[in-house]
């Protein structure tokens, strides 16, 4: 039977991941969206199902939210940023210049930190980067007394910036790597120096896999909020998210805030995807 | 080339779920192995009906959320340690949760449907919350041996007690006091001007820590009403409009001269250890822990008094070992256990048969006169000190509904650390 309906076949074959894909995914997305316009008993802090848009008010009235969303947004543009700079010469050098030998060395050179745990290295930046602590020491052993990063926006860029840089290497390296060596000789053919091959061919065709990296900095930069906590005394989104969930116990508000990096996700995938991201992936 | 792209392709696919799994929270504690018992309690009965009339067999294990220090079982002073006795006299097996926050016990209580967890230490800012949903159960202070022996003012407290239904056991109390470190600070503090006075708190700007949770705004409030006679602030807890703005500017002002605020307590001993922050409100507990690590802390009573806790154990109604739970509620309200966690955590035991034991000096942590300096059996100065609650729209005395509730200051909390 099975073999004289193949549509029956399809069915089965995708039947599991579809029914993943709108329960699991879709369907949780949608209560989140529907929560969002709940609202929240203020003595006994239990959910109440009437609908209002009070959350929304709230969130568009109130400036603390919007510097919040302002700081996330700059903070993971920033890292995006960042990491792209780092990045483009590492991925660079193990694509096309490393041998067999180094290139496994890198790679595993990469690779290797994210062995451990994601809490370890932030913990580790922190003890680092703490006020009085070791890069403080050495910035004022350096010529440079009154730098105080300890528990900062910028303690918090720095460590972001090397949780990830990983996540930009990796595509990036791809992206080198499939540049056709040909189309490199005839820039050199047509009188193309280094500077001038590296700004019109090698950026153009390596923009795909810049865009892809950034969608893996900027999203997980975006999402986190265990590195603010740790390292820095200002909050995330995902901060006031899990305040109001796990502090205040406020799901309605925790969701309607929720939904603010889902939209400027939304945004970045669709202008990601005009780069051909998703054809480097 | 075709093979590279694909092992870089399944790398970044592998990374992303390590980014997914090192993302999570520290995970919650086991939920155990929860073996059902037969129901004993039910909280949302009648005055008094279904009530239990006798403790039956342990279920094996016992889940419960506390504050840090209310289930030492020896593994930071081997002195304090009253988690194994009852395991080994009761046979149910002790996994604990500490909480960082009211909020925090309030939102563990209610996982599962209020069923992972047994019970809970809750403070009065959290206990009127459980009883008004109805997560917590009324319980027989009969089946509790030392009932009787608590003290008078805090066997029936309104935090636990609800149109004479008992909803718990009185733990202890105390009060958030002021920490600074003597070699940084170096003439002792007797006010809370030293973090709310802008001229005064401007000299250890970037040093100074606060309590991270909304509650900290009646600290605020607390020391406005001493300072800001013109407001008329009676309660830190029940603010109106104007006596909550007010609040809420003094910590906008301070804002800037807070190096890290404390959400964890060990995160305020880590920065006091390295000297990040040098002053600021702290629960008895970590200048314990700090004084032990022989690092230069010293702790007051500020004149303007202090915002406090009185703690309650309380008891899930939808526990799963329901026996377990009577059972350490009972233990913990023995004089023995008193002493040991009064003397451990640094607050006044509910039950003063704990003093005579207090005397001797239980463990490494043992102050003179314990009773007297914890003023045990105090009610005067019990009463003085502003026992955590939850804010409420009304106000509870002639002002009616004027008064600013939890969720605003929530808000306001959020909008302050900006």
């Amino acid at each position: 039977m099975l073999y004289r309906h193949r549509w029956l076949q399809v069915l089965l074959l995708l039947a599991p991941p579809t029914g993943w894909f709108l329960v699991v995914y879709l369907g949780s997305l949608s209560v989140l969206f529907l929560s969002a316009f709940w609202l929240l008993d203020p003595l006994t802090s239990a959910v109440v199902h009437t609908f209002s848009l009070r959350n929304f008010q709230i969130l568009l009235g109130d400036p603390t939210y919007r510097t919040i969303v302002l700081r996330t947004v700059g903070i993971a543009a920033a890292v995006t940023l960042t990491d792209a700079l780092l990045a483009f010469p590492i991925a660079f050098y193990m694509a096309r210049v490393a041998g067999p030998h180094a290139r496994s060395l890198l790679f595993m050179a990469v690779l290797l930190p994210l062995w451990s745990s994601y809490l370890v290295r932030v913990y580790a930046w922190r003890v680092m980067l703490q006020p009085h602590g070791p890069v403080e020491s050495f910035l004022s052993a350096i010529g440079l007394p009154n730098v105080e990063i300890g528990y900062s926006d910028v303690s918090m860029w720095i460590v972001f910036s090397y949780i990830w840089l990983p996540y930009m290497i990796l595509p990036l390296y791809a992206g080198l790597e499939r540049i056709p060596r040909s189309l490199l000789e005839a820039s050199q053919d047509l009188g193309g120096r280094g500077g001038i091959t590296l700004r019109r061919v090698i950026l153009p065709l390596a923009l795909p896999a810049l865009a892809a990296g950034s969608i893996f900095t900027f999203a997980l930069t975006l999402g986190d909020y265990i590195t603010p906590t740790l390292i820095s005394n200002s909050q995330f989104i995902g901060n006031v998210v899990y305040d109001s969930q796990g502090v205040a116990n406020n799901i309605p508000f925790a969701a309607a805030f929720a939904i603010v990096p889902v939209v400027i996700m939304a945004g970045y995938l669709l202008i990601a995807r005009r780069l051909g991201a998703f054809e480097a992936l | 080339m075709i093979k590279g792209r694909i092992t870089a392709a399944v790398a970044v696919i592998s990374l992303v779920l390590v980014a997914c799994s090192g993302g999570t929270t520290p995970s919650t504690g086991g939920s155990g192995a929860l073996r059902s018992g037969a129901p004993i309690g039910s909280g949302s009965g009648g005055p008094g009906t279904n009530l239990p009339t006798a403790i039956g067999p342990g279920e094996g294990s016992l889940n419960i959320i506390i504050w840090a220090g209310y289930a030492e079982d020896g593994s930071n002073k081997k002195e304090y340690d009253w988690v194994h006795p009852f395991e080994q006299k009761t046979g149910c097996k002790v996994n604990s949760k500490p909480a960082n926050t009211s909020d925090e016990m309030v939102t563990l209580m209610r996982q599962g449907g209020g069923s992972v967890y047994d019970g809970v230490s809750a403070s009065g800012d959290a206990t009127r919350r459980l009883i008004a949903n109805g997560d917590v159960a009324e319980i027989n202070p009969q089946l509790i041996p030392d009932w009787n022996d608590v003290a008078p003012f805090l066997q029936s407290p309104p935090h636990n007690t609800v149109g004479g239904k008992h909803y718990g056991v009185s733990h202890g109390w105390g009060g958030n006091e002021l920490m600074w470190r003597t070699d940084v600070v170096k003439t002792a503090p007797t006010s809370w001007d030293v973090v709310f006075d802008p001229a005064k708190a401007a000299a250890y700007k970037g040093k100074l820590t606060a309590y991270d949770s909304p509650i900290y705004i009646a600290d605020a409030a607390l020391y406005l009403k001493a300072h800001r006679p013109d407001l008329g602030i009676t309660d830190p807890y029940e603010l109106t409009q104007p006596q909550f703005d007010a609040a809420v500017a003094l910590l906008t002002e301070q804002r800037p001269n807070i190096g890290k605020y404390w959400a964890a307590y060990a995160d305020e001993i880590d920065n006091f250890k390295s000297g990040a922050t040098v002053v600021g409100t702290t629960w008895p507990y970590q200048v314990n822990v700090l004084k032990g690590e022989n690092v230069p802390v010293q702790a007051t009573v500020p004149s303007e008094g202090m915002t406090g806790w009185a703690d309650t154990w309380m008891m899930s109604a939808h526990a799963k070992h329901p026996n377990c739970m009577y059972q350490w509620m009972a233990w913990m309200v023995t004089p023995q256990v008193q002493a040991q966690v009064a003397e451990s955590f640094g607050e006044a035991p509910a039950n003063p048969k704990a003093c005579a034991l207090l005397d001797k000096g239980v463990g490494p942590y043992a102050v003179k006169n314990f009773c007297t300096e914890y003023r045990v059996n105090d009610q005067s100065f019990y009463n003085q000190i502003s026992f955590w609650k939850t804010p409420l729209a009304d106000c509870g005395d002639s002002r009616g509904q004027a008064c600013i509730d939890y969720s605003v200051w929530t808000q306001k909390w959020t909008a302050i650390k900006g």
